[in-house]
């Protein structure tokens, strides 16, 4: 029963209007009086938080000179609280996993472009990914870094897949496993053998080395972003 | 009311405002946007509330563990969305509909 | 918590790397070696389920292990921190995921598919419930649980029917919907007390804004409820693990559900210092409604899965009725309930890996035509009726002790209404257990197409069953891992009873 089709609502946003409609006008009345409750709750509690505000920007301040870079935010992200960034990467790939679980790609192939999109990617594609380059390195002391520019070279994946560039065999197959896993693997590669250095902890990167593991990990990082974005757009596996 | 405290009022607004949407719509896609409004809202809190005046003297404009927070949560959004949207898809293929349904409970 | 070090183990924290990592780096290499997926699992499975018991007894030989993660202490950096709780549903994780996953090599032998996507995924799942339960972080407590409700609805829609889409997806909107509400009240948390460290969070709670302060930790707090599926936001939970393959309904009706109730008790007890006495009684009266909701619907479901998936309805319902219990002092039902959460988990884990037996041997789950299976799958049906005997709450089981400390601590209390509640939703347990085994043991009316049931997932099934039962001569090896709060609870500001949340 459950696989016939329902072709009453196939009709994608109209029928979705009418089922708008499902919800009788006193129930939805009740549901913005529940809600409102709900905003005044939040407003107050927004507005019982005192000044001056609590907060780690000291902390982090006082310890930046051992995380190996000079950019705040980067030095929580890949230093003080690692951790929650490896997690991050596998939740990307676990995404990955379960979209190639439901189904398969349409390809990029079947694109046809239109005039734009054929001249387009010949200029930005190379572009991108020298803005992305650069935006990994300024990370370590300014904006950028490693989800920058992961996110542009997802966008040049997505432009050429648009504009009906065909990718070479070989990029759909165990290579592109392998790349849209490289991030989490190095990360926790290096965050165990971390540990096991005498008086180490996990993902605990010794002052020194800081800097050029950080940036291992972050080039890792940027490829496997990039990979994974691109494959969520494609929407399926290959 | 300072800066901080209203972007934070505006990300509250839009969290309310989502979850209104996200009950209301059937239509699949509505409900997936609506909860990409909410977890901008829940950012704009998250972020908005660091610029409060720090305690110390504290050289960094805002603080940056929260704005690290929200890089993640970000990250992991758009995760949430690539899959949501890849169940949808198949969803649609499979049966033709982009709604839940009525009669999924037995 | 009873647990405390006398000295530092270094045991402790190099297991608890392992049991995170051992999982994770299975997942990566089963998704890179599809074609060997199913081997390279199972070793994963059988190493972490080691180090998951190697973890377990360091924790108990030397109190609670902690591990700070990149060397910085708390404000600054992330902590783990696995104590007797944490040790507790990590090790019923393990035997539940390594008989699982035992059951999967069979399950899946024939169907590649669902096999090369089933390994990265489940292992990614444990990967997230052990990370959940070490973490002593607030934000990254957020991680970990989008990582398990994103591994848990990928797993749902394993399928592939529109039925499995749909549970997927209402699965997935509920998850992410439960995961911000918690997110929100992070914020604020950090926002109040600047960390967001499990320990450093409960010593500031009582100093803090108050208004900022329950409005976090109700929206934290209702956001695990809608993941735990605690009555009335139990809706999506049957149409998710009833439409799962039986491997996955299993994890995800023994394992994941516990996960959040897990946090809940973790915030409640340790961090928000014991909770407030109206909101105590809000949770029971939910729990309450749960046990005989969740009973009755399952009594009357025409589908074995569907039957099961309600009867976990009911069962989260008896964890919440703990909660009026322990804040009326009797730190006896945080060990009930958790010791209910253990039995269940093994027991319902069974359950569902029967009736994936039943499911394969006659091609469908239809209760009323599950006759004669007994003749052709009597370990099935054996343990389907053991694990049932725990959920009804009969002696010897696991799930005997748990309704029992929970029925002490009621009648101490004198609060006869759950009292009736417990045992009514024993007396339902037993009506909707018997309806299946009774449609098993009638002859068959006619001859079916069957189908062979390979006796791995036969003797799996029987297994868990069997540790259901056994748990329950284990109490006083087991409880001193248990002994929530009465230290904490009491001493410890609560914070809203004196707000009135």
């Amino acid at each position: 029963m459950m696989l016939r089709p329902r072709t009453d609502r196939q009709a994608g946003p109209a029928s979705s209007a009418r089922a708008d409609k499902g919800l009788p006008p006193a129930a939805r009345a009740l549901l913005v009086l529940a809600l409102l409750a709900v905003f005044a709750g939040l407003v107050l509690a927004v507005l019982s938080l005192s000044e001056p505000a609590p907060g780690l920007a000291a902390a982090v301040d006082e310890r930046i000179d051992e995380s190996g870079v000079s950019h705040p935010v980067t030095a929580v992200l890949l230093n003080f609280r690692g951790y929650d960034t490896l997690l991050e990467l596998v939740v990307l790939v676990l995404a990955v996993m379960g979209a190639w679980s439901v189904g398969r790609a349409r390809g990029c192939a079947g694109n046809v472009p239109g005039p734009l999109l054929r001249q387009l990617p010949r200029l930005m594609a190379p572009l991108m990914v020298l803005v992305a380059g650069y935006l990994l390195w300024v990370g370590a002391h300014a904006p950028g870094g490693a989800f920058q520019a992961g996110s542009l070279l997802g966008g040049v994946g997505i432009l050429l897949c648009l504009s009906g560039y065909p990718l070479p065999g070989w990029a759909n197959g165990p290579a592109l496993r392998v790349s849209a896993v490289l991030g989490v693997a190095v990360f926790a590669a290096l965050g165990v053998v971390a540990a096991l250095l005498p008086g180490g902890a996990p993902l605990d990167w010794p002052p020194a080395q800081a800097k050029t593991l950080i940036l291992t990990i972050e080039l890792a990082a940027m490829l496997s972003i990039g990979v994974v974005l691109a494959a969520l757009f494609a929407g399926g596996r290959p | 009311m300072t800066q901080p405290v209203f972007w934070a009022l505006v990300g509250m607004a839009l969290v309310v405002l989502a979850l209104y949407a996200l009950i209301v719509h059937a239509h699949l896609l509505r409900k997936v946007l609506a909860l990409n409004v909410m977890s901008s809202g829940v950012f704009l809190v998250f972020i908005g509330l660091a610029r409060r005046t720090p305690g110390e003297d504290v050289p960094m404009a805002a603080d940056p563990v929260p704005q690290a927070m929200v890089l993640t949560g970000i990250v992991v959004a758009v995760a949430a969305t690539g899959l949501a949207l890849a169940l949808i898809v198949r969803l649609r293929v499979l049966t033709g509909r982009t709604t839940l349904g009525d009669d999924t409970g037995d | 918590m009873p647990l405390d070090p006398s000295g530092p183990g270094l045991a402790g924290p190099a297991w608890m790397l392992a049991v995170v990592f051992l999982p994770l780096a299975g997942a990566l290499l089963c998704f890179l070696l599809p074609r060997l997926a199913a081997p390279v699992g199972l070793v994963a499975a059988a190493l972490t389920a080691a180090s998951t018991l190697a973890l377990t007894l360091a924790v108990m030989a030397d109190g609670t292990a902690r591990t700070q993660l990149g060397g910085w202490a708390a404000p600054l950096g992330i902590l783990w921190r696995a104590d007797g709780l944490s040790v507790a549903l990590l090790a019923m994780t393990a035997a539940v995921g390594v008989t699982v996953s035992l059951y999967a090599t069979a399950y899946f032998r024939n169907d590649e598919h669902e096999r090369t996507f089933f390994w990265p995924l489940w292992l990614l799942l444990w990967t997230a419930l052990n990370a959940l339960f070490v973490s002593a972080d607030l934000f990254n407590l957020y991680v970990t649980l989008e990582l398990l409700g994103f591994a848990a609805a990928s797993l749902t829609a394993l399928g592939g029917s529109a039925a499995a889409l749909t549970g997927a997806i209402r699965y997935l909107l509920v998850s992410v919907l439960g995961s911000l509400s918690y997110l929100l009240g992070v914020a604020l948390i950090y926002h109040g007390c600047g960390t967001v460290d499990l320990a450093l969070v409960a010593a500031c709670v009582p100093d803090a804004p108050r208004p900022a302060m329950q409005v976090a930790a109700g929206a934290m707090i209702a956001g695990l409820l809608l993941k735990t599926a605690l009555f009335p936001f139990h809706f999506w939970l049957p149409p998710a693990h009833g439409s799962a393959p039986a491997p996955v309904s299993a994890v995800l009706s023994a394992l994941v559900v516990k996960a959040s109730f897990y946090l809940v008790l973790r915030l409640w007890v340790d961090v928000l210092g014991g909770g407030g006495r109206w909101v105590a009684e809000l949770l029971g009266v939910l729990g309450a409604a749960a046990v005989l909701w969740g009973s009755v619907l399952a009594l009357r479901q025409e589908r074995l899965k569907l039957l099961i998936a309600y009867s976990t309805v009911a069962q989260v319902g008896y964890l919440f009725i703990a909660f009026p219990l322990a804040v009326a002092g009797g730190a006896v039902a945080w060990t009930g309930a958790l010791y209910l959460a253990l039995a269940h988990g093994l027991a319902k884990a069974a359950m569902f890996l029967s009736a994936g037996n039943l499911l394969r041997f006659g091609g469908h789950d239809r209760i009323a035509e599950l006759d004669s299976a007994v003749h052709r799958l009597p370990l099935t049906l054996t343990a389907f009726a053991l694990a049932g005997v725990s959920i009804m709450g009969l002696p010897p089981s696991g799930g005997f002790i748990g309704k029992w400390l929970l029925l002490e601590a009621a009648f101490e209390q004198e609060r006869f209404g759950l009292v009736a509640v417990i045992l009514l939703g024993g007396v339902l347990a037993a009506a909707y257990v018997f309806k299946v085994v009774g449609h098993a043991f009638t002859p068959a009316a006619r001859e079916r197409r069957i189908r062979a049931v390979p006796p791995g997932m036969e003797w799996s099934a029987l297994l868990l069953a069997a540790a259901a039962i056994v748990l329950g001569l284990t109490l006083p090896l087991i409880s001193p891992l248990l002994q929530l709060g009465p230290a904490s609870a009491a001493s410890a500001v609560t914070l809203a009873a004196g707000g009135g949340a």
